[in-house]
């Protein structure tokens, strides 16, 4: 039986293959990609082979399977130049990229704000995508019909609100959501529900907030 | 080099999927480039219908990847333009019958030869789609100016990116320029705000589509048909010329001066 681990690394997902006979690795290796296909789905996976010779024909082999599944992969480890050749005839990384090292000592910057963690997506949300985060939520781009933001904390859009957007989704009744045009498809905030109401004129900053159990949309002044 | 390999999607069903890859090859064949189109639409094919080549189909794309026709032997040739090939979808199976990396090794099989492969991808985002857009160089998306047209059209463009097949490129299909001007339709500006891809072509309605269709002549070929007009110069701004947008008004003003022309008494 050829062990298969699975592990978590800053650059990917890593997937170290254990000596036994290639014949049996890989249906090994494809079962454990399979049963968690989902979980590899959309990440970068890093393979390692350790010593073992795996030749082009079996990497293209196992890449197309791999592809077959919606799996990604960008990386081969080894020790063995076969694989290393194999790896890179197919385009594939073979090394971690380098850390870029700062010249100078910079002066420690202090990690932890007091506050609620946030993310910034700096691209434009399309139909079906969604993103759900436990804290606040910072869009530059859009976030179009289809598309959907879910955040315990606040959401800003330095864009247009096409989409749904829930903020303060755990009963945080203080969250607040603002874009630049907002005209969502749906908006919640803890558990009010609004709808936009007909545009009048141009689009112009907004921020909407909870007032008396409502959802009230205010223009927005600095 | 090779073969660009160019992919026509929707998301939606009936936007002119079809109707489009057998028009931009016939555009791009006239135009003397060897051109292969496949239907990756495995149970529901039609091309081979819109092209008019329905009666010649002997093998297909699910017997060349089951191997039990050679690449060559699938490949139907055009009636009417020796440099145009189909490859036909079956109509028996299903799209779980081709994976990605079949879709992959026939294109990488068929670059050499050709300077355009054209695949015709099936509606909706499943394994038909994955199939067709997998050896996609280039990913042109076709849509409607109707909400729900454009909504899955984005929906595509964003599942193209995280494919990181490129920017994809918009074809508007089935433009009413009159219903525009009164406000009922969605304008170009419209469309082109909410998906903010680079613009291939324009087509206007035209009702020599649907004849051409029925009759298996791609309407690129007709010289006097506006979208046959439109989808020549998709054809040449996919070789890379510098072609004008067609001015659709102009075309009004022609429509009504007819229209006066020929009303009693005007």
């Amino acid at each position: 039986m050829t062990a298969i681990s699975i592990k978590g690394i800053k650059e990917g997902v890593l997937v170290t293959v254990g000596d036994g006979e290639w014949s049996e690795a890989l249906p090994a290796l494809l079962a454990k990609m399979r049963e968690n296909a989902e979980f590899f789905r959309g990440a970068r996976l890093v393979l390692q082979f350790g010593g073992r010779g795996v030749n082009a024909s079996e990497l293209g082999k196992l890449r197309g399977e791999l592809s077959d599944l919606q799996i990604n992969l960008w990386m081969v480890l080894s020790e063995s130049t076969v694989t290393i050749n194999a790896a890179k005839s197919f385009g594939l990384e073979t090394e971690f990229p380098k850390k870029e090292i700062l010249p100078v000592d910079l002066p420690p910057i202090p990690l932890h704000e007091d506050g609620t963690q946030a993310i910034l997506i700096d691209r434009t949300l399309r139909s079906g995508k969604s993103v759900n985060f436990d804290g606040h939520v910072v869009v530059i781009g859009d976030v179009n019909a289809g598309a959907e933001i879910i955040a315990t904390g606040n959401v800003v859009v330095w864009g247009r609100v096409r989409g749904t957007v829930q903020a303060g989704v755990k009963g945080d009744t203080a969250a607040v959501v603002c874009a630049l045009d907002l005209a969502p498809t749906q908006l919640r905030i803890a558990d009010a529900i609004a709808t936009s109401p007909k545009r009048r004129g141009k689009p112009e900053p907004e921020i909407a907030l909870v007032r008396d159990g409502k959802i009230v949309a205010e223009r927005w002044k600095a | 080099m090779g073969a660009q390999v160019i992919t026509v999607t929707s998301g939606k069903g009936g936007v002119g999927k079809t109707t489009a890859t057998a028009n931009i090859a016939a555009a791009l064949a006239q135009d003397g480039a060897k051109v292969v189109c496949i239907d990756a639409d495995i149970g529901l094919r039609n091309l081979d219908v819109v092209m008019g080549l329905e009666n010649r189909i002997v093998y297909d794309l699910v017997h060349i990847v089951e191997g039990s026709a050679r690449l060559r032997q699938a490949m139907i040739k055009d009636k009417r333009l020796p440099e145009l090939y189909l490859i036909p979808a079956a109509q028996t199976r299903d799209k779980s019958a081709v994976s990605p990396s079949d879709m992959i090794r026939i294109c990488d099989e068929l670059r050499p030869d050709f300077d355009f492969v054209l695949i015709d991808s099936p509606a909706g985002i499943e394994r038909g789609f994955r199939n067709a857009i997998a050896p996609a160089n280039k990913v042109v998306i076709i849509t409607n100016p109707e909400v729900s047209a454009v909504r899955d059209a984005d929906r595509i463009i964003g599942l193209v990116e995280s494919e990181q097949k490129g920017p994809a490129m918009l074809i508007l299909n089935r433009i009413k320029p009159e219903m525009i001007k009164r406000g009922d339709m969605l304008s170009i500006d419209d469309v082109l705000d909410v998906l903010a891809i680079d613009l291939l072509g324009i087509v206007p309605e035209d009702e020599q589509i649907v004849i051409g269709s029925n009759r298996g002549t791609p309407v690129a070929l007709d010289e006097k048909s506006r979208a046959g007009q439109a989808f020549r110069n998709i054809a040449k701004r996919l070789r890379g010329e510098n072609v004008p947008f067609m001015d659709l008004d102009k075309q009004d003003g022609f429509f009504s001066r007819l229209g006066k022309m020929i009303r009693p008494g005007g």
